[in-house]
Formats: structure tokens, sequence, C-alpha cells
């Protein structure tokens, strides 16, 4: 089974409208006690108008994984791929310079602190303008005038005032709205998020995440949107990639990952998490002890096996390939996917009953 | 719970800082507190959530005597803080942070980082010291090989234990806890609570829990206390609180919780943009310029809290006009 999966999922057709491949993604990063493997192998795609979310704990490699398909690498990083296409062009043959072209036009980024995108000298309106001059031949008036209708978009009232002030001028929760606004410009085909409303307050999450969704039925982009919040991927995600430890251990829809998780990482993140009406007030939360393996040099069999609670003699020294189970989810793990269901319906349901 | 005796008492606490407007605007005050009222039983567990700036790490400060009221006073076993000794508040109030890197000095061992306070309120001799070191280690499920280790040999996770140990090695009664799983990932964070949760039955600690997660506030707290610019505009038992919010700015907290539901989709709060400026706090009700159920008086009028001390909101839909 393992075998004929591996393959299936190797060559799983793509969908019509495919904006994003990403296939056997690798970043190394050279650090002080070696090189650091922190993006092993990973695939997935995005397709125009869906919504994929990577989740997973801090230093999986999530960052790593977006910004190697930005070509934002830190210095030193050694980027390689099997496949990195962007609506069908292949990136890694591109220069620095058609990958600056790329950017901020049909392909754009969000990172989760908007003062990494704004600068603190120019206006709004010069920094939303910006990017229409570079990749547009387009008028001073009618960029303006563009700006001003992208602001009113994102709900920022007064908007045409708005174009005239400083990024400090504005408060956390408008800056963001800024930053979406500017990746938003050049109506972009594929939007990349990493955390950006980690820092926001949940009322302003909310609204900032509702109005991503708007925005992206009317412009139909593909968005891949980097979180560790498992209720945020649940709300937001047509597909969701678990990482663990630079790896993808489990993808598929939304729904499948939540209702019927097959590897014990996934099970364990969504049973550390208190969930209303369903974990018991005051109860005990379920927990995954011991700590993520250091991503320096190769990782032998299981990179989860030391914390997982299922783990086999075999989960040591076999290398765990990803396995198919329906043509769109899969997971990299040994146990049986049945076995795995049962395992957390038995627990969901004894969570069930003390609530 | 456990007793109804009040050990924290808030009456009425402001808290204003001066600070500097701009080039030529000079000084300008600051609101952070804007008269809060608050009582902590023993053995219960108070969830303190609002928005960032909202004021909750003042409050914070407030409790643990780390900073004075402008005006108000705190009470501590029914006697004014600003009159007791800090070394007899540090003994019953003390802190965990949110984050577990900088509130532990880089340069001295863990060992010496969790008898500190021992030390300098000189509690018992070496051994004993060593020896209560030894049993709160144990209790926060830190290995003993981590004695002589450095902050930065540890994962973040282990970090906050230290945190933990530190604060509870004074066996204090009251622990107030500021975002202490917020820098941690949820397979850590789950740990922690869990852990807080054991050392309160066992030590029949009271805790202030500031959170802006809601889901873990619901999950630990046993009231609730809604902050909003400088104010508690709602207080209530947790389990009522979460099945009927009432105050329009709660009601779009809890609307907000991304609960772990793929068939949801994201919620729209269906709220205004317009934050208040702390520097220019808005005539009437704060919340006014966001509340989507604002009425007439709203901006003219600031509303009184109805209800009792525990269990109040502060908003004129409730107020005696409209009830
Ligand atoms: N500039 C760098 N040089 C060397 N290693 C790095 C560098 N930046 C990150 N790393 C390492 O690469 C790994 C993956 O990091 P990455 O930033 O992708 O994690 P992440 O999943 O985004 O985590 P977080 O949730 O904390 O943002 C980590 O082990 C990290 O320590
Ligand atoms: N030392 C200070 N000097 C001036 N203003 C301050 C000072 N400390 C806090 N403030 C201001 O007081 C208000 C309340 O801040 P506080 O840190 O208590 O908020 P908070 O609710 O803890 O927010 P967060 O959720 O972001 O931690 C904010 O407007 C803040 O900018
Ligand atoms: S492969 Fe083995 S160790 Fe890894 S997740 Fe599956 S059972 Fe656990
Ligand atoms: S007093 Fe008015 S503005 Fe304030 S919360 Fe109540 S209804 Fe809304
Ligand atoms: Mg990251
Ligand atoms: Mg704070």
């Amino acid at each position: 089974m393992i075998d004929a999966s591996a393959t299936a999922v190797a060559v799983k057709p793509l969908r019509a409208q495919t904006v994003l491949e990403v296939k056997g993604l690798d970043v190394r990063l050279p650090t002080q006690s070696g090189i650091l493997h922190a993006v092993r192998g990973v695939s997935f795609d995005v397709a125009l108008g869906e919504t994929v979310c990577v989740v997973g704990e801090s230093g999986c490699g999530k960052s790593m994984t977006s910004l190697a398909i930005m070509g934002l690498l830190p210095n030193g990083a050694v980027r390689t791929a099997d496949r990195l296409a962007f609506s069908g062009k292949d990136l890694t043959g591109l220069t620095e310079r058609q990958m600056s072209d790329l950017r901020g036009d049909k392909l754009s980024m969000i990172f989760q602190e908007p003062m990494t995108t704004l600068n603190p000298v120019y206006t709004i309106g010069d920094q939303l303008t910006e990017p229409l001059f570079r990749h547009r031949r387009i008028g001073r008036q009618e960029a303006y005038e563009k700006a001003e209708a992208i602001l009113e978009r994102v709900g920022i009232s007064g908007a045409k005032r708005r174009l005239g002030q400083y990024p400090h001028q504005l408060s956390g929760g408008l800056r963001q709205r800024v930053v979406i606004a500017m990746a938003l410009m050049c109506e972009p085909q594929l939007v990349i998020a990493d955390e950006p409303t980690t820092a926001l307050d949940v009322t302003i999450q909310a609204q900032i995440l509702h109005l991503l969704k708007q925005l992206q039925r009317e412009f139909g982009m593909g968005m891949l949107f980097i979180t560790h919040d498992l209720g945020l991927v649940a709300r937001l995600a047509d597909r969701v990639v678990v990482m663990y430890a630079g790896q993808v251990v489990e993808s598929g829809p939304a729904k499948d990952i939540f209702e019927r998780p097959v590897h014990p990482y996934t099970q364990g993140l969504l049973r550390c998490i208190p969930i209303p009406g369903r974990t018991e007030r005051g109860g005990r939360l379920g927990a995954i002890p011991g700590m993520v393996p250091s991503l320096i040099g190769g990782i032998e069999g299981c990179s989860f096996r030391s914390r997982c609670p299922a783990a086999l003699p075999r989960c040591a020294n076999e290398t765990i390939e990803l396995q198919d189970l329906n043509g769109s989810h899969s997971y990299r793990c040994v146990l049986d996917a049945a076995a795995g269901n049962d395992a957390w319906k038995r627990n969901a349901g004894s969570m069930e009953k003390t609530a | 719970m456990s007793g109804q005796s009040t050990v924290l008492e808030v009456q009425d606490v402001t808290r204003t800082y001066q600070v500097s407007h701009g080039l030529f605007g000079g000084n300008k005050e600051l609101r952070a507190l804007r008269g809060v009222t608050l009582s902590l039983k023993k053995g219960e567990v108070l969830g303190i959530v609002g928005e960032s700036g909202c004021g909750k790490s003042t409050l914070a400060r407030l409790l643990l005597a780390l900073d004075k009221p402008t005006t108000g006073d705190i009470l501590l076993d029914g006697r004014p803080v600003s009159k007791t000794k800090t070394g007899i508040i540090s003994r019953k109030v003390q802190p965990i942070f949110q984050d577990p890197y900088s509130s532990l000095n880089p340069r001295k061992t863990i060992g010496s980082i969790i008898t500190l306070p021992l030390r300098v309120h000189k509690i018992g001799n070496a051994a004993s010291q060593r020896e209560a070191m030894l049993e709160i280690m144990d209790r926060v499920g830190l290995s003993t090989r981590f004695i002589n280790s450095y902050p930065n040999q540890l994962s973040g996770g282990q970090r906050q234990r230290v945190a933990i140990a530190r604060a509870l090695i004074m066996k204090p009664e009251v622990v107030i806890c500021d975002e202490p799983t917020s820098a941690l990932d949820v397979s850590v964070q789950s740990q922690i609570l869990n852990m807080l949760q054991d050392l309160q039955v066992k030590y029949n600690l009271t805790y202030v829990f500031i959170s802006h997660n809601l889901a873990v506030v619901e999950h630990i707290a046993t009231r609730v206390a809604v902050m909003y610019f400088g104010r508690i505009v709602e207080q209530a038992e947790t389990e009522a609180f979460f099945r009927n919010p009432r105050h329009p700015y709660s009601q779009a907290l809890l609307g907000s919780v991304l609960t772990p539901d793929p068939e949801l989709g994201v919620p729209d709060p269906d709220l205004g943009t317009v934050f208040p400026d702390p520097l220019n706090p808005p005539v009437g009700c704060a919340f006014h310029p966001r509340c989507p159920k604002r009425v007439t008086v709203c901006d003219q009028r600031h509303p009184e809290p109805t209800g009792d001390r525990d269990d109040f909101v502060e908003c004129h839909l409730f107020g005696p006009a409209n009830s």
C-alpha cells in the first residue's frame, strides 16, 4: 500500500486552475552547529479561489516554506525543489529581477507585523500606489483613485484622508488593513499570508479574515495561509497542510482533518486545545510531551516517534512515506488509517461524555 | 468554591500616565484605568479579557504592588496595599508573566532564579531553601538536571515552568498570571494549563488569569471580567457569561472566537473600526464608535453599571432608563 500510494500522491493530476505547485521542496540553512534542514520534501498545491492553510508548531518550517516560494530566503539558505511553479511557470529558473517583478504583482505576501511591510517615512498613498507604478503603466491620478477605492474595500473609512497619513498615525488593525490593501493592489492570483492576524485582537482578527474571504470571492485569488492557530484553520481553510519538523505529516480537506484526523500528531494537537462544549471545563487537556527533534542533519525513521503514543519499533528505522487515503487526504505514518480513526473516535467520545 | 473570603479588593482605581504628545503638544494624560472595582475571593480563578491596550497589564501591576494607583485603593486581606510592607505583599501575591524569555535573568542559573524570592526575603537557610526548590521543581515537572543550567538552554515551556516555580516557591495566596501561555505552542500550553490547575487545587490558590484566548479563559476561569478601554464593562460567572454575554462588546468578543469547527466559516463581528484614542477618550460609552447596538444616549452619557459587584454590565441597554 505504501509504495503504490506514494506514487499516486506524486502524480496526482492537477486541478485545472492550479496557481501554485510545490513538489519536493527542500530548504537548508547554514548554522554554527551545522546545516539546518528546515524544509524536507514539502509538496502541496493551491488552486485559484482556494484557501490552503499550513499549520504546525513553532519552528516546523512554515515561514521557510513561504519564503522559499517567494524567493525571499535569508542569505546563505539553499532551496531545491522537484517543481516549484506559479501559474505553470517554473520559479526555480527565474532571476532575482524576474522574481521581484512577480512579487507585489501577481504573487503577493502579507506578513505578521505590518511594519515589516510599511515604510514609516512614506504616506499610505505613496506606498499603496508604488506597486502600480512599478508593475503597471498608469497615471498618478488613476493610481490614487485606485488606492482610495481599495482602502474603502478593506473597510477603512475616510479613505481619501488616509492616503495622506503616515503608518504611525494608524492603529495596528488599520495598518494590517493597509498591508492587505497593498497586497491586493495589482489583483494578485496568489496571496501568501504568514500569520497576518496573530498580533491582532480577536474581534479585529475576525473582521480582517472575513474581509479577506470576501475579497477572495471577488477576485478569485488563491490563498496560502500560514498559522499555528487551529481554530483559524478550521474556519478559513479549504484544505489543510499539517507540518512537523520540516515535513508534511498530514494533508487534506479541512473537514477531514478536523473530523477524521489520522496522524497521531494531528490528533494530539487537536486534543491540546480547549474546545467549548467538547472539553470539560477545568478538566485535563491532552498533551504532547517531549520536544521537537533537532533539524540539524538527518532524522532517521519517523520524526514524531519520540513523542508518539502509538510508536512501533519499525518507526525508528523505516523511512515513512506519505500514504494516500482517498485521493485528497494523505498522512505520513505506518499506522492503518482505520485504526487511527478508531483511536480518534474513542477518545473524542470519552471527551464528550465528561463534558 | 472553597470559602468566600475576599483576598484582594480593588476600589474605584484609576491609573493615569503622563505621556508627551508630539513635538509641541506638551504632556497629556493617558487614562489607562478609568475606575476599576473588583473583588477577588479565595480559591477562585478570575479571568480578565479585553483587547490590546485596555489596561489588563496595568491592573496586574497594581495588584502586584509594582505600581501605584493614581486614585482609589487596593486592599490585601482587608488592609490597604499602600500601607503594607512590600515583603508582606510579595509573600502573598506572586506574578507569572507572558514572556518566559525576558522575565528570567539570563546570567543566573535556574536553581538560583527559583530560590531568589526566598533569599530576598531571608526565608529559611540554604538547606531548607534547596529542599523547597527541589519540591517545587518536582511539582512543576522540571528535571533537577536543570538546576545549574541557564535560561537560554531551556525551551519556552521549560522556562515558563521556571517562572511558575519561582512564583510558587513563596507559597503565595494569589497568583497574577498575565498571558502565561500566549507565547507557547498549543502542546506546551495545554501542559502548563493542566499544571496551573493541579497546583491551584493542591495549594488552594487564587488566580487572576489574564488572556486574550477566550477558549482558554472559558476552560480555566470561574468568573470572567471583560475590560474595554480602562473599565470593566461586564463581570459574571464563567458559565453564565459564555452562555449569555450581555455587553455588546462581550457579544462581539465571543462571536469572534474561532472554534475549530470547519462547518462554521469566518464570523463577521459586525463592528465599526473606529478605535478610541486613549489621549482623547470619546464622550459617553467608550464603545459607542464601534457598537452595533448604540442608542441615542450612548455618545452623550457614560453608562452606569447595572447589577451587583460580581455580576454586572455597564451599558445603557441595561441601565435604569431602559429596563
Ligand atoms: N535565518 C535562519 N538561520 C538558520 N536557521 C533558521 C533561520 N530562520 C529560521 N531558522 C530555523 O529554521 C527552522 C524553521 O523555521 P521557520 O521560521 O520556518 O518556523 P515556523 O514554522 O515559521 O515557526 P513560527 O511558528 O515560530 O514562526 C527553525 O528550526 C528555525 O530555528
Ligand atoms: N508606562 C506607561 N507609560 C505610558 N502609557 C502606558 C504605560 N504603560 C501602559 N501604557 C498605556 O496604558 C494603556 C493600557 O496598557 P496595558 O499594557 O495595561 O494594556 P493591556 O490590556 O495589558 O494590553 P495588551 O493586551 O497589549 O498587553 C495603553 O494605552 C498603553 O499604551
Ligand atoms: S510512524 Fe510511528 S512514530 Fe510516526 S506517527 Fe506513525 S506510529 Fe507514530
Ligand atoms: S452603552 Fe450604548 S454604545 Fe455602549 S455598549 Fe451599550 S449600547 Fe453600545
Ligand atoms: Mg513563522
Ligand atoms: Mg498586557
